[in-house]
């Protein structure tokens, strides 16, 4: 089935397309997520659709190259309101991204039922730049497509050090006389090319999330700029082109929400098991750490019994240990005082519960409460 | 007469998006002051989440159920946003940008998979079926009336209850959260019924406006009135008012051209707000651009006055007090140095005598002010 899908030269196109925008999106969506700017892709996404209108309606046909110049000028300009907005009037960032990315939409839906009402036929296929059509994609576009990408990620290694800068601290690079404003305004003309490169197989709608998730999963897994972005890269890659492949098999499956679907659910992956950060992991260390503070308590406690009778092996009782840290007791933290040399089992007939007196270790370990907790 | 009002098909389209607009505008007023405007984006694309499964477990494409369950899903957008936001592995943007888009995509599959048979049709999902709204009607009291100016007019008597009864609240917990909180006002809860408002006004405009263009409904009315007053009431009053006006002005305009009608009302939100960014009393970019005309210019004759003041009676006298010596040594272009003397002339600040630039005794007084009086 699968060497089927993949002989097929309309999926092997597709796939290869659709792991082409996966890898720009996710390398431009790194420095997007990293200068908290998520949403400004929406919004610019958004704003294609009028773009994607524009240029069917002055080419007078569904031509790839014409659409998207067309995106790319309605992405530019809606950053440039963005822009006016933020900077001339007390609007805070989110409501101008609401404004452009609403209105620049309304204005594409109005285009677009213009173009239905006058275009018939030849106007049918735009709708599927909403959700995005991978079935549509011709081998030629994917030149389009490759030129892009390549141009991106010649920007990203000539610029990397300045981008960098710019994206974790803006204000120390203006102070080194970078210019700021012209990296920042490059960086959005770099996610307005990826949007417009994925028009076409994910669509307006959902291309926010090519560029958010990919980049917010490699960020779980490293906190090297360099590592972030080639990894970005490499999950936003497949899961565009399991995307496409899933949904060259299910009749009637755009592929956009697909692709978005499969990159969630990194993200997911991501959240729970990255090392270190990982939800799974704070857990886990959330959990030694109190672990560590019982063991500590119970050691002092147990000196404390040792000093108050005179006794440096006195046997104190399991139970009554527990009782006295007020929680109910735990035989693993006892076995893990035991395994590392600190208490020792002793038999306290005709008593037949446990009983526990401290080693030399245990006193010294006890006296330094703060370096065990640390260990 | 009313049952002809409501059998009027282009006035029921309009009645529609009145009522969208209105609740929009109440609601969005206080989103756009707290800075929560970007969650409304969040919860209407998510409800169409919302609306599939609840489809899918009950089979009902409208009533309070679905009114309930589908606006369950814009507030579940909004929490799982916060709770990603604050295990600190993402920052709130990232985050809501995480989760709208995996469940508006997830809906999306649904409704291919399960749905494509019933009128929840993809392509309405974004753009609404405002031109349709009369085909589904109730009666009422004898009169037919469709069944989304019902369901919205419903949600927009809460919306304007809610808002109206927890005025004073709202206003302090939009403006200082802080003390809204040490006062007791629990603005988190305020916060979550706002936002459950939101999410119940989405699902009841969606079959009207769709996913989308429900935000320009939310955003743009407020945000355009947010440009014009900086009274609260006069805002959310004006906001309601743009939302009106974009509504009627939308509906003619779209059977003009035979465009998306709904599309039409957002986009007349939009001209609105470019209108208001424009021209706007004292904070528009025009009032700001001459305001700052102005200043140039008086800055202008000011400078020519100090300069005048510097040189009159001085042995260079003859050659500084010039046009010559403006356009040499104040640096200026030709036409700005003779502009200022012209203003400065009109405001009997100077007078030409004997062919050189003099002070009239006002510019001497002016000039003193610039200087704190030197030698006097």
């Amino acid at each position: 089935m699968l060497a089927e899908l993949i002989s097929s030269q309309l999926v092997r196109t597709v796939v290869l397309g659709a792991a082409l925008l996966g890898a720009i999106a996710g390398m431009l969506g790194a420095f997007a997520v990293l200068r908290r700017q998520s949403l400004l892709g929406d919004a610019l996404a958004h704003a294609a659709l009028p773009g994607v209108c524009l240029g069917f309606l002055i080419a007078g046909a569904r031509d790839l190259g014409s659409i998207m110049a067309g995106a790319f000028f309605t992405g530019a300009l809606a950053a440039l309101a963005m822009m006016a907005i933020t900077r001339t009037t007390r609007l805070k960032t989110d409501a101008a991204l609401g404004i452009v990315l609403s209105v620049f939409f309304a204005v594409g839906v109005v285009l677009l039922t213009y173009l239905q009402g006058v275009g018939g036929a030849a106007s049918a296929g735009l709708a599927s730049f909403l959700f995005g059509q991978a079935a549509a994609i011709l081998a030629s576009d994917l030149w389009i497509m490759g030129g892009v990408g390549l141009a991106a990620l010649a920007l990203v290694l000539a610029l990397w050090k300045e981008f960098k800068l710019v994206s974790f601290d803006a204000d120390f690079a203006r102070a080194q006389g970078l210019p700021v404003t012209a990296l920042e305004a490059t960086l959005t003309v770099m996610v307005a090319l990826a949007i417009v490169v994925g028009l076409q197989l994910v669509g307006v709608v959902l291309m926010v999330a090519l560029l958010i998730a990919p980049a917010a999963a490699a960020r779980q897994w490293t906190d090297r700029l360099g590592v972030m972005v080639a990894l970005s890269a490499a999950i936003g890659a497949l899961s565009g082109a399991g995307g496409a492949l899933v949904s060259a098999t299910t009749r009637g499956l755009a592929t956009g929400p697909v692709v978005v679907l499969i990159a969630t659910a990194a993200v997911l992956v991501s959240l729970m098991l990255a090392p270190g950060r990982g939800l799974i992991w704070q857990a886990l260390a959330a959990r030694r750490a109190r672990a560590r503070i019982t063991e500590a308590r119970i050691l002092r406690a147990m000196q404390e019994l040792a000093q108050a009778h005179g006794d440096a092996r006195y046997p104190s009782e399991q139970g009554m240990l527990a009782a006295s840290l007020g929680q109910p007791p735990d035989p693993r933290n006892f076995a893990a005082l035991e395994r590392r040399g600190l208490i020792r089992a002793v038999p306290h007939p005709p008593e037949t519960t446990r009983h526990w007196e401290l080693t030399t270790q245990g006193h010294d370990a006890a006296a330094a409460p703060d370096a065990e907790r640390g260990r | 007469m009313i049952a002809a009002f409501f059998d009027s098909i282009p006035a029921m389209i309009v009645l529609t998006g009145v009522l969208v607009g209105i609740s929009g505008a109440l609601l969005g007023s206080f989103l756009v002051l707290r800075g929560n405007a970007m969650l409304t984006d969040a919860i209407s694309h998510s409800i169409v989440f919302g609306i599939i499964v609840v489809w899918l477990l009950t089979r009902q494409l409208a009533g309070p159920v679905q009114l309930i369950g589908a606006a369950a899903a814009g507030v579940l957008t909004v929490v799982l946003s916060e709770a990603l936001a604050r295990s600190k592995l993402v920052k709130m943007d990232a985050a809501i940008g995480l989760v709208f888009p995996a469940l508006f995509a997830a809906g999306v599959i649904l409704i291919a998979l399960y749905a494509r048979d019933v009128h929840i049709h993809v392509d309405t999902v974004l753009l609404g079926e405002i031109g349709f709204v009369w085909l589904h009607t109730v009666t009422l009291w004898g009169v037919d009336v469709p069944v989304s100016v019902v369901t919205l007019g419903a949600v927009l008597a809460i919306n304007l209850g809610f808002v109206l009864v927890l005025w004073k609240e709202l206003k302090l917990a939009s403006f200082d959260p802080g003390l809204a909180a040490a006062l007791g006002f629990l603005p988190g809860v305020l916060h979550y019924a706002l936002l459950t408002l939101t999410s119940v006004t989405a699902v009841a405009a969606f079959d009207a406006v769709g996913a989308i263009l429900f935000i320009a409904f939310v955003i743009v009315p407020p945000a355009t009135a947010y440009l014009l007053t900086r009274r609260l009431w006069l805002m959310v009053v004006l906001a309601v008012a743009l939302s009106v006006a974009a509504c009627v002005a939308g509906y003619a305009l779209a059977r003009h051209w035979n465009v998306s009608i709904a599309g039409m009302m957002a986009s007349m939100t939009g001209v609105w707000f470019v209108l208001a960014l424009l021209f706007a009393p004292r904070r528009g970019l025009v009032s700001q651009a001459l305001r700052a005309r102005a200043r140039r210019r008086d800055h202008d004759c000011r400078a020519l006055v100090a300069h005048l003041f510097t040189h009159q009676n001085s042995p260079q006298m003859a050659e500084e007090n010039t046009l010559r010596a403006l356009i040499d040594h104040l640096g200026w272009p030709e036409p700005r140095a003779r502009a200022a003397i012209l203003r400065a002339h009109d405001r009997a600040l100077v007078e030409r005598r004997a062919g050189l630039l003099t002070l009239r005794p006002k510019g001497v007084a002016e000039a003193e002010a610039i200087f704190g009086r030197r030698g006097a």
